[in-house]
């Protein structure tokens, strides 16, 4: 296959950055999406360009590392027929001599740091202020002496997916970072270890979510079409859900 | 904004229910706007009175929902001033796109609605004083006056379709993918019961039906 | 050239912590005689941690908790990000909650058994008795573990193991344990005891006085050269699989922190010990980056064959007859089918693949020894075509669907309808550097934990035991183990213009200076490539003396040629990923060398791995108890000299050597 790119080159955060075409020859339908990258950095380092930067580790879906946005949807989720990472997604979804468009997350909270690389520490951050169960090593009860309901569990674990790869924020016209928030809400107050801070963590995720620059949510939908895991836009509902009572609760003021 | 919202949501259904009574004939309309007016928790309050808190809270309902969507708007635009070249839209529905620019417009034609029949500044083929049943036949007898409505009233329901789900949503509502999917039905319903609902009158009007 | 000449020998070592008595009571006793750091003081001690994985980040955490200045460094733009996350099956912990015999003492003679006999008692022990104290912190943590109606945790036997045992999540219990520890870790971020340096990628060690107290690292994002100094150092770096290019390691999984320590005067055990997975998606093609594995439970009920004959290979697997098919692991292994241990099942696929019956696309291969080229199917055929007809396609889909979706995601075919396509994969590095019971390397103060360590696993490792061992290590042995040396400290305060600072930030300069100046020809990913090449074909699922042999000259050759002709493209002070992968390469080409001398000292065939020479009448693994019953640690002692062999003396007070057999 040949495979004619358009790719967002930006040198630095600083720098104003641009669509760049390329040319890709030897493509095989084989290939995965980031194999192909791969390919045309190995033929531009020959030449002495500066390779493409992009972030990915694991290549199979699970680290949430890679990330970009391919013909106008986040991990090319368009051209996909399931729900796919970037580095899942493979070539024979493209038509031999297609051009496509390549480019990084965009949102104010994931500054651009080279290329397609950007920078997603605004999501730890909202994990620092709540996104866990205070457990210290060595003080954790005998697993079996709470049971956990089996349906919560599940739903739990449905949340625990999320990757926290961002194509959530990418793809909302918002650049909200509510369902990355709202799928750690719901996986922590889905388990009975979770109810003691159910109603302060809440309110502190929430309050960082909107520190760090996210947009506010207007439930448009894009970003559980593009999510890989298929975390559930109900997530968001049941945090606003979390969010309403803690009004009403001591430990939520 | 959900809140905000959803009372207007309901101030609309209460206004759509009052505009079928122009059906039952000019007397019946015309009292039930002295009603609306005068009458409401009449004696408990002086006549007159309850219409003003009435107006109050609606106003203050639309100045929070517009605060409220400039504060999100501001934030939107300020987590996304970078564009992409070029968006693939999956799932968003044209209604939820044009929220915005759709509710700017709808305070627009509000104004002019409030200045047409309320306060009756600008009137359109009746004598400001009219009886409200000889302002409604007299404006909507033109045609133009009925597009516009039409289109305003479009515009509505197109809101009222992305808000009832929304606001729903964000009020807890949306607890499954079942859940959303009867939410958006929902919305759909009310829109469409809105549309309808309010395009009978001025369509009876200009067709002949009511005179 | 004679093996001899490849290493000289050392003085034996011992590990000197685990105290003496019964077996059971090692580890207490360990605890109870270690020296303590009064809480007050914790605070003004410091304490490095490169590696946010399980044993990394668990590790972290618990130090973090215990109120000591934590450095946590990864490389990833998130501590969320490690490899553990890709970890699929299980977590072992000796709970019985099946009732079925199960025991501390249980699971340590399942891992020593799984291991060979090459793994150390003491530590063994100690990993199955903190076992279940693991499952108890991740369920208080929220880690989301299936389970049953009644609300209580559900398990199942892994790996072969007559037990249930192991707890999962799914498919993705690895996600679910790391990010239960993430999420600690955050706490303790959030608490102030942990600083986080994300993508920044350590480089060297700082040795003052012979004890660990810094490393110096590369801000991945602007290129700053930066020392970081401390009071102990922790390398949680993980495994070293990549030494063979395609392996189901993340592409950033590395050998860099631990390689440098190993210069610094770390002896690295058992590098040659590699696991090595029979049920991963075959390669594509010359271009592929990495390989994806498929849970070896589909061994259960899909069953492995080739085509008889090497000229049906290229025909559709549905034309063939049954008759003209080879259920080769079920003909040689009647009694476990395909169900034979990872080691066998992987290296009969090559072998089938070698006899020219492979399947799948022809890849060219260049035999590095005659330099001739020829085309190789590298795969064999998982069939369920029979499982479907037994149990209907929905209780295959029921237990198996989202391996088929995957499958079908990668390879494009569908599973249901063709035989899958699997080929064995690089997965997991038993060897690393070598600790004692304290878990500290021969390097004072220099802590390894985790898949970095050589650790508990001995010549291979149990299906769900990695998880296992990282969570042990990071919550529970390090956290009482570290203070018995941080009692003697604070030690003298380090300073940036300090002379072996300065030495050291001085070296990783001119190391990236000069990969930078070489301007050759070649890309990084072309030496990486054939460095896997050469790894995978000689220091792979079987060795021989000749293959080891050649294959160090081959990397000799291959590392001069990269010093003088690689091509790294743009400038130290950016995001240059370039040079990063420049860097982890080059001590590849080191670490490889290694690999092969070690395999070929150790001329046995031992868990994962096959050695020609010594192999039974009919070619099954033979052990050699009377030569090899020991560790090999090695030291280093410079380029191109002849590293240093120390053994380490296993004794098996309490399990008895066996010899295994599947047949």
């Amino acid at each position: 296959m040949i495979i004619n790119l358009r790719v967002w080159r930006q040198a630095n955060a600083q720098s104003a950055g641009k669509m760049v075409s390329y040319r890709v020859e030897n493509v095989s339908e084989d290939m995965s999406f980031l194999e192909m990258l791969d390919l045309l950095n190995e033929d531009l380092t020959v030449k002495g360009e500066e390779p493409i930067a992009f972030d990915h580790d694991c290549r199979e879906g699970i680290c949430g590392m890679c990330g970009v946005v391919i013909n106008g949807a986040a991990h090319g989720r368009a051209s996909s027929p399931v729900p796919t990472t970037t580095c899942q997604l493979h070539m024979r979804s493209f038509a031999d001599g297609a051009t496509i468009d390549v480019e990084p997350w965009r949102a104010g909270a994931f500054p651009v740091i080279k290329d397609l690389v950007v920078d997603r520490t605004a999501f730890d951050r909202i994990i620092q202020a709540g996104g866990f169960i205070s457990i210290n090593a060595g003080s954790a009860p005998e697993a079996h002496s709470v049971p956990a309901p089996k349906i919560q569990a599940d739903r739990a674990f449905d949340a625990a997916t999320c990757i926290g790869c961002g194509a959530c924020v990418a793809a909302c016209p918002n650049g909200s970072g509510m369902l990355f928030t709202a799928a750690k809400i719901t996986h922590l107050a889905m388990l009975p270890q979770g109810q003691p801070e159910r109603y302060t963590r809440v309110k502190t995720m929430l309050a960082q979510h909107d520190a760090d620059g996210f947009g506010g949510c207007t439930n448009i939908g894009e970003c559980a079409a593009v999510c890989p895991k298929s975390i559930p836009l109900d997530t968001i509902s049941a945090l606003n859900r979390d969010l309403m009572k803690s009004l009403f609760r001591k430990d939520g003021k | 904004m959900a809140i905000t919202g959803l009372i207007m949501v309901g101030f609309l259904l209460m206004h759509m229910y009052g505009n079928l009574k122009v059906f039952l004939g000019a007397d019946s309309f015309n009292h039930y706007a002295e009603w609306l007016k005068g009458d409401i928790l009449y004696p408990l309050v002086p006549s007159g009175v309850f219409i003003w808190v009435f107006r109050v809270f609606l106003l203050v309902a639309i100045v929070a929902h517009i605060w409220s969507a400039a504060v999100l708007t501001g934030r939107a635009h300020a987590a996304r001033s970078s564009k992409y070249a070029v968006t693939k839209r999956l799932s968003q529905t044209y209604a939820a796109r044009t929220m915005r620019w759709g509710g700017v417009i709808l305070a627009g034609f509000l104004v002019f609605h409030l200045l047409q029949f309320t306060a009756q500044v600008v009137t359109t083929g009746f004598q400001a004083g009219a009886t409200p049943y000889d302002m409604v036949i007299a404006s909507f007898s033109q045609w133009w006056v009925t597009l516009a409505y039409a289109v305003w009233v479009a515009i509505v329901c197109l809101h009222v379709r992305h808000g009832v789900w929304s606001a729903l949503t964000t009020l807890g509502a949306n607890t499954s993918p079942k859940a959303r999917a009867f939410l958006n039905g929902l919305a759909w319903v009310i829109a469409i019961v809105l549309f309808v609902g309010f395009m009978i009158m001025p369509l009876a009007v200009q067709f002949g039906w009511v005179k | 050239m004679t093996v001899t000449d490849f290493f000289q020998r050392g003085a034996d070592i011992r590990d000197t912590k685990a105290p003496a008595g019964a077996i059971e009571k090692k580890w207490a006793t360990r605890k109870f005689q270690a020296a303590l750091v009064n809480p007050a003081n914790r605070r003004k001690l410091s304490i490095i941690v490169v590696g946010t994985g399980l044993a990394g980040g668990a590790a972290a955490a618990t130090l973090g908790e215990a109120g000591y200045n934590v450095l946590n460094f990864c490389y990833q733009d998130s501590p969320r990000r490690a490899h553990s996350i890709a970890a699929q099956g299980g977590i072992n912990a000796a709970k019985n909650y099946r009732n079925d015999n199960d025991s501390t003492m249980r699971l340590f003679y399942d891992t020593v058994k799984g291991g060979d006999y090459r793994a150390r008692e003491t530590n063994v022990y100690r990993l199955a008795e903190v076992s279940a104290n693991i499952i108890d912190q991740c369920v208080a943590q929220g880690v989301p573990f299936a389970r049953e109606y009644g609300g209580l945790l559900d398990n199942r036997s892994f790996g072969g193991v007559q037990v249930q045992r192991t707890f999962y999540a799914r498919g993705q219990t690895g996600q679910q344990l790391l990010i239960g520890a993430y999420q600690s870790l955050e706490r303790q971020v959030a608490a102030g005891t942990v600083k986080m340096h994300a993508r920044h990628e350590m480089l060297e060690l700082i040795l003052v006085d012979g004890r660990a107290r810094g490393i110096v690292t590369r801000n991945m994002v602007t290129g700053a050269i930066e020392a970081h100094t401390a009071d102990a150092v922790v390398l949680a770096t993980g495994g070293y699989g990549n030494v063979f290019f395609l392996s189901t390691n993340a592409m950033g999984c590395n050998i860099t922190a631990s390689w440098r320590a190993h210069r610094k005067g770390a002896y690295m055990a058992n590098p040659c010990y590699t696991q090595i997975h029979p049920t991963c998606i075959p390669v594509h093609g010359d271009t592929q980056s990495k390989l994806t594995l498929m849970s070896e439970s589909l061994r259960n009920d899909g069953r492995i064959w080739v085509p008889k004959r090497a000229e049906d290979c290229a025909k559709d697997p549905r034309q063939i007859p049954e008759e003209d098919r080879d259920y080769y692991l079920e003909r040689i292994y009647p009694a476990f089918g395909n169900l034979v241990p990872r080691d066998i099942a992987s290296r009969q696929a090559k072998n089938m693949c070698d006899e020219g019956r492979g399947v799948g696309p022809a890849v060219e291969e260049v035999d590095h020894v005659t330099g001739e080229k020829r085309q190789v199917r590298r795969g064999v055929y998982l069939d369920f075509a029979s499982a479907i007809e037994r149990m209907g396609q929905k209780a295959v889909e029921t237990k198996y669907g989202n391996l088929f979706d995957m499958y079908a995601q990668i390879t494009g075919e569908n599973p249901y309808e063709t035989p899958m396509r699997i080929y064995p994969a690089v997965h997991y590095t038993m060897g690393g550097l070598w600790v004692d019971y304290d878990l500290m390397s021969s390097i004072t103060g220099l802590y390894v934990a985790g898949e970095a360590n050589f650790s508990d696993h001995g010549a291979n490792r149990l299906g769900a035991s990695a998880l296992m061992q990282g969570l042990a290590d990071g919550y529970f042995v390090l956290p009482n183990t570290i203070n018995d040396y941080l009692s003697k400290a604070p030690f003298d305060k380090v300073e940036q213009d300090h002379p072996a600072v300065v030495e050291a930030l001085a070296a990783v300069n001119e190391r990236i200076g000069r990969l930078l100046s070489i301007q050759g020809t070649r890309t990084v990913d072309s030496f990486h490539k054939e460095l896997g090449n050469i790894m995978w074909e000689y220091c792979g699922m079987e060795r021989t003396e000749e293959g080891l042999t050649f294959a160090i000259g081959r990397i000799r050759e291959l590392r001069e040629e990269f010093w003088s002709n690689v091509k790294v493209t743009g400038v130290n002070e950016d995001f240059n990923q370039t040079l990063e992968r420049a860097g982890r390469v080059a001590d590849f080409l080191e670490l490889g060398e290694l690999m092969c001398v070690d395999a070929l000292v150790r001329r046995e065939s031992c868990g994962g791995h096959f050695r020609a020479e010594s192999q039974t009448e009919d070619g099954e693994a033979l052990r050699h108890d009377d030569e090899f019953l020991h560790v090999s640690a090695w030291e280093y002692t410079g380029a191109g000299k002849a590293p240093i062999l120390h053994k380490e003396p296993l004794e098996y007070e309490f399990i008895e050597l066996k010899q295994r057999s599947y047949k």
